[in-house]
């Protein structure tokens, strides 16, 4: 058995998900764009306007960023944990568990293709937004710097949650208990400047306002809080989940009896 | 080098059930060996610890000399698996299903494609290669998960039940599809409950019961200790009184049908002459159970030693 057996197995669980992601596009795609143009149209046309400028650009363009990378974040989330769960719910997973692949391999296939479907529904969230407002980029690097961690982050949280989870009951648990409220109070919408000081250092613990200004520095170059400690953030996030992960395959929580 | 050496295998499950309580166990390169047992008797519990999906709690299993637990991509890498429960994604083909499953073992896709379509063609699901597999029927995704199991040409195939549920016509195909493969040199492990298809396919046999293997030899030996049959004989007129013959049990099924038994030692045309001299007509006579199947239950329901009391064992040992 030649190395080149991961590689081949990683590309095959890539194409198999990406494949998935397409075949039910009506349900990968399309809902996150509709609920994302109703966003523009709600919050970035009609109440915008009378909100005015934040941090000198118009309502509609300060939430762009956001509501780009909360796109991100609820579908990379969203893939990983339904395509997991649903594997291992229909028992396939063990296609993949008694197959020769070590489970870095399995964990990255998965990852990748759930970070595919988080930048295909953002990159689709980003054309939408161009109907209503000019696209302003600051540093494309940093944006796609951004997007891609974030997506990687949020694909490993959601693969925590699909091995934990033992009912469909449990994969909606976390995005609507813990997800939501922390995309919705991580600076999406607003700038922290705006809150009591109180709640701007209760909002530092949140690593969603990282990513949303982050990605935020990234378009319009302006943002809450430092560059270093978004790119900081996203970093330990991710190794930790990655380590998470690693250690939940190896036991086969979940997976193994 | 065997095939599958386990040592001392042991497994408690989280809620306290012991399913394996030291299995050791043997089977040679290119056997065809038989894994039987009761339902709950550890059989997919080992298979699952052979087939890394489940945790072994003490021991060791080996396949081709690479040990699951401390080297399990090499150990998976040589083995099939066909499970008792249907466990591939019904929302795909079954083309599109064999083809992933080669390409997690790293076989490239092209080969792939090659060898999905010639199992897919021996197994007689070619016509349904490219319609979702939730349409196939009961029989149908039995043999797609053989076809899975073959792509990656494992040098051990084990088959969890695989003609479970499936019609006579088509179980036959699947065992003579088996008894290919293993003549192409691959070993095959089989579970199953129907014995007739043990019987007739495997040279050696393992019986697990409780957790413990019960017997573990070759078939014929296994057979040769069947001492007593069991026929059933149809009559062509009713029964007065059950009849007596020496050195055989009768027993009245009913008015037209008896069935008795042998040891090995007695000719049947004893049976025949004497029932004959009591004016008995015998019509047909069929065995009662499959031989194996006797055995079978003999060992499951008196294992070796279980009947022992303490004082008989220590007065066989004095």
């Amino acid at each position: 058995m030649s190395e080149n057996y991961k590689w081949v197995g990683y590309r095959t669980i890539v194409r198999k998900e990406i494949t998935r992601i397409v075949r039910i596009w009506g349900q990968t795609i399309v809902p996150p764009v509709i609920t994302m143009s109703l966003y523009f149209i709600i919050f970035g046309e009609l109440i915008g306007r009378r909100i005015g400028d934040m941090d000198g650009f118009s309502y509609i363009q300060y939430i762009v960023p956001g509501l780009v990378i909360m796109s991100v974040i609820t579908n990379s989330y969203g893939n990983m944990v339904s395509s997991f769960f649903g594997a291992k719910f229909g028992k396939h997973i063990e296609e993949l568990l008694i197959s020769p692949l070590p489970n870095w391999v399995i964990l990255a296939g998965y990852v990748t293709g759930a970070v595919a479907r988080g930048l295909m529904v953002g990159t689709v969230v980003l054309l939408v937004s161009l109907f209503f407002t000019r696209a302003e980029i600051h540093s494309p690097l940093i944006m796609m710097t951004v997007l891609l961690l974030t997506a990687v982050v949020f694909s490993l949280a959601g693969m925590v949650n699909a091995i934990f989870a033992q009912k469909f009951d449990d994969i909606a648990i976390i995005p609507t208990f813990v997800l939501a409220p922390l995309t919705y109070l991580g600076g999406v919408f607003y700038t922290i400047d705006l809150l009591p000081e109180f709640w701007q250092k209760v909002s530092a613990f949140n690593p969603i306002l990282y990513m949303v200004n982050g990605f935020r520095m990234g378009m319009l170059g302006v943002s809450d809080v430092s560059l270093v400690q978004t790119i900081a953030v996203i970093l330990a996030a991710g190794a930790l989940l990655f380590g998470w992960c690693l250690w939940l395959l190896h036991r086969g929580t979940g997976l193994r009896t | 080098m065997h095939a599958l050496e386990v040592k001392n295998l042991r497994k408690t499950y989280a809620n306290g059930v012991e399913a394996l309580k030291g299995v050791d166990l043997t089977v040679a390169e290119g056997d065809f060996f038989a894994l039987l047992g009761p339902n709950g008797a550890g059989k997919s519990t080992l298979i699952g610890i052979i087939s890394s999906l489940v945790n072994a709690s003490d021991g060791e299993a080996k396949v081709f000399g690479a040990s699951v637990q401390q080297d399990r991509s090499r150990a998976m890498s040589y083995i099939g698996l066909v499970p008792q429960e249907l466990n591939f994604n019904q929302f795909e083909k079954p083309f599109e299903i064999v083809v992933n499953q080669a390409g997690y073992y790293g076989i490239p896709k092209k080969v792939a494609m090659e060898r999905a379509e010639r199992y897919l063609k021996q197994l007689q699901l070619w016509d349904k290669a490219f319609q979702p597999s939730r349409s196939l029927s009961g029989g149908m995704k039995r043999r797609l998960m053989i076809a899975r199991a073959m792509v990656n040409d494992p040098r051990l195939l084990i088959l969890d039940e695989p003609t479970a549920g499936v019609d006579i016509e088509i179980r036959r195909s699947m065992w003579e599809f088996i008894s290919g493969i293993n003549d192409g040199g691959t070993t095959v492990i089989l579970t199953t409950h129907y014995l007739e298809e043990a019987e007739n396919l495997c040279r050696n046999i393992a019986i697990i019961d409780h957790g413990r293997i019960v017997e573990n030899t070759d078939m014929k030996s296994l057979l040769s200790k069947l001492d007593v049959e069991t026929f059933v004989l149809d009559l062509r007129e009713s029964l007065t009184s059950c009849p007596q013959v020496d050195g055989m049990e009768i027993e009245v099924m009913d008015e037209r049908t008896l069935a008795a038994s042998l040891p090995k030692a007695k000719s049947l045309n004893n049976l025949f002459s004497e029932l004959e001299r009591q004016g008995i007509h015998v019509l047909s006579m069929r065995n009662k159970a499959n031989r194996l199947e006797e055995l079978f239950l003999r060992l499951v329901e008196h294992p070796p030693g279980a009947s022992e009391q303490p004082g008989e064992a220590q007065g066989a040992a004095g």
